[in-house]
């Protein structure tokens, strides 16, 4: 008879802590806690100033998809799941290009502008179903983009169908990579210490319970409006770089891809923790980027590899990670069990 | 002055009535216990009062003010807190943590409750209603506690909130006899220090201990209310509660 075994993970008794000071006794636990915050920042920018040309217009959009996932996400953990978040991209986008094409903004002023302008719109469209829940929610989401798409289209409002061209550009490439990389820093800190907060904590309590949420004397509308009017400006000042970054703002605004790609990204990477997407979205874009080489037939590869991330690691790469990094795992001999073989 | 006045309270979910015309009222600093079989709509009364539904006729009077249809987070902020039947904790988060947030709301803040560390605040909470702050317990998530941990962690929540009012949904129901005798000193406090209380039970033994009045409800409908020594003796709520007694030929 074989003695059992079984898998022990302990957690890695690292921190000392108190009531509020963490106690950090020597060099090799100070490294334990910066390394995995510092070396992705100072990775991402080595990475984006070596690599050819070619790939550093990759990175922008990787860094700009990568905000969207962390929107989608900060509204995913509010228990706001959005199908639709092309929507606040398209808002951003349009507006900022209104702001420059018909006011003659600066790019300094239409991306800020267009920015917050996205995120009313983007509000006021989903006022309306901000009573809804779950999946009625979502759906609502999808349907609204699909909707002004055809408006745009009908209407001939900003361009029609050819959109606004000749808009102004940003001012150069190394310019473009900085502040993306500082905007997707700046929205992911941003953000996890805001969830991390008091006050974010009532966010991640309308996600488990809104009706305790009300029971609490808070009003689950006010509270879902600002998280609305967060996420979407976020996912608007991406609509709004892009469209200076290509110069120009069309229907392709409202793509169906802008909205799959943050949902895809955060289910790779691990909803509800931030880095998880972040993750996911590095990892995603510069990956649909090189399978380009297989034509068409790209998407069936990325298909392909996305049901194979979601069934194999289905708690996500972030999770997975944190784990094997957090914990120790060894296997123990199970007192008096028996071996299943 | 009537301090909580019902008046010819109606809901209807599409062809069953589910409170019919029903009236009462609620002496400040008194508990009120309403009672009656499964289905007689004692939480849809709750419901009611606490403005997660909203009535299809009558109205409900606090403090002489119309308070009938308002949103239910209005309702809490002018000092009716309420607990759920079916707990609802915020499962996510450590126990502690969902007592922070009912301290963000307007009647916290106006009432001076929100100042100095939430966290504390909220420990202090948990502490007085059996958490004990050095176990680990009120650092759990609140998916692993047990259900009389739970019914707890809802009772913080309208200590919290520091209601005037407060309508206790089954709170005895799946608790032990032990949880029972443990919570009900803390439910005779509250109507001690002036507050006035409204519990929905089925657990007529414990309740008729603590109860200033009964009101008694069968199919939607008032069937008796009076003290709770007499009540059980009315033929109506027998009729309720044991069925018709044949009569012998």
């Amino acid at each position: 008879m074989t003695t059992a075994l079984r898998k022990e993970r302990i957690d890695r008794c690292i921190k000392a802590v108190t009531d509020d000071i963490f106690c950090i006794s020597s060099l090799r636990e100070i490294s334990y806690l910066v390394l995995p915050r510092v070396i992705p920042i100072i990775g991402l920018v080595l990475i984006a100033f070596l690599v050819p040309l070619y790939w550093k217009k990759v990175l922008v959009i990787t860094f700009m998809m990568s905000i969207m996932a962390l929107s989608w996400d900060f509204l995913a953990s509010c228990g706001l799941v959005s199908l639709g978040h092309s929507l606040f991209f398209a808002l951003g986008a349009y507006s900022s290009g209104a702001f420059n094409h018909y006011l003659g903004l600066p790019v300094y002023l239409s991306i800020p502008f267009g920015t917050l302008s996205g995120a009313m719109i983007s509000t006021i469209c989903l006022y309306p179903a901000l009573r809804l829940r779950g999946i009625y929610f979502s759906m609502v989401t999808l349907i609204i983009p699909l909707m002004l798409l055809r408006v745009v289209e009908v209407t001939k409002i900003m361009g029609g169908t050819e959109g606004m061209t000749a808009l102004s550009p940003l001012p150069s490439l190394p310019y473009s990579i900085m502040i993306s990389m500082i905007a997707l820093w700046a929205a992911f800190f941003g953000l996890r210490r805001f969830i991390n907060s008091d006050y974010g904590l009532i966010f991640n309590a309308l996600k488990d319970n809104d009706r305790a949420v009300e029971a609490s004397g808070l009003s689950i509308v006010w509270f879902k409006i600002q998280a609305v009017f967060i996420g979407s400006g976020i996912a608007a000042f991406c609509g709004a770089f892009m469209t200076h970054y290509y110069m120009s703002v069309g229907m392709s605004a409202f793509a169906l891809d802008l909205s799959i790609f943050p949902i895809a990204a955060s289910v790779v990477g691990g909803v509800g923790t931030l880095a998880g997407p972040l993750l996911g979205a590095v990892i995603l874009g510069p990956l649909s980027e090189t399978l380009r080489a297989f034509g068409t037939f790209r998407i069936v590869i990325y298909a392909a590899l996305l049901g194979t991330f979601v069934a194999v690691l289905p708690e996500g790469i972030f999770h997975y990670l944190s784990r094997k990094y957090h914990q120790i795992e060894r296997w123990v001999e199970v007192a008096g069990g028996v071996s299943e073989n | 002055m009537e301090y909580l006045k019902i008046e010819n309270l109606t809901k209807r979910f599409g062809g069953i009535v589910a409170v019919d015309n029903v009236s009462f009222t609620v002496e400040q600093g008194t508990l009120l216990g309403i009672i009656g079989p499964n289905g007689s709509g004692k939480t849809t009364v709750v419901n009611l009062i606490s403005g997660f539904l909203k009535p299809d006729n009558g109205r409900v009077l606090f403090k002489e003010h119309d308070i009938t249809g308002l949103r239910a987070s209005r309702i809490t902020n002018l000092g009716i807190g309420r607990t759920f039947q079916m707990v609802k904790p915020f499962y996510g988060l450590p126990a502690f943590r969902n007592v922070v947030v009912p301290l963000f709301s307007p009647r916290v803040k106006r009432m001076g409750g929100h100042l100095g560390e939430k966290d504390s605040l909220a420990l202090d909470i948990l502490e007085d209603i059996g958490f004990e702050r050095d176990s680990p317990v009120p650092y759990k998530a609140a998916r692993i506690l047990p259900h009389g941990y739970l019914k707890r962690l809802e009772m913080a929540r309208v200590i919290a909130l520091q209601s005037e009012l407060i309508v206790f949904d089954e709170l005895y129901s799946g608790l032990t006899l032990a949880e029972v005798a443990s919570i009900s000193p803390l439910i005779e406090k509250f109507v001690q220090t002036g507050k006035t209380v409204i519990m929905v039970e089925h657990r007529l033994k414990e309740l008729f201990k603590i109860a200033h009045k009964v009101v008694v409800l069968d199919q939607g409908k008032k069937i008796a209310e009076g003290s709770p020594k007499i009540i059980m003796k009315e033929p109506e709520v027998k009729r309720a509660y044991l069925g018709v007694e044949l009569q012998r030929c």
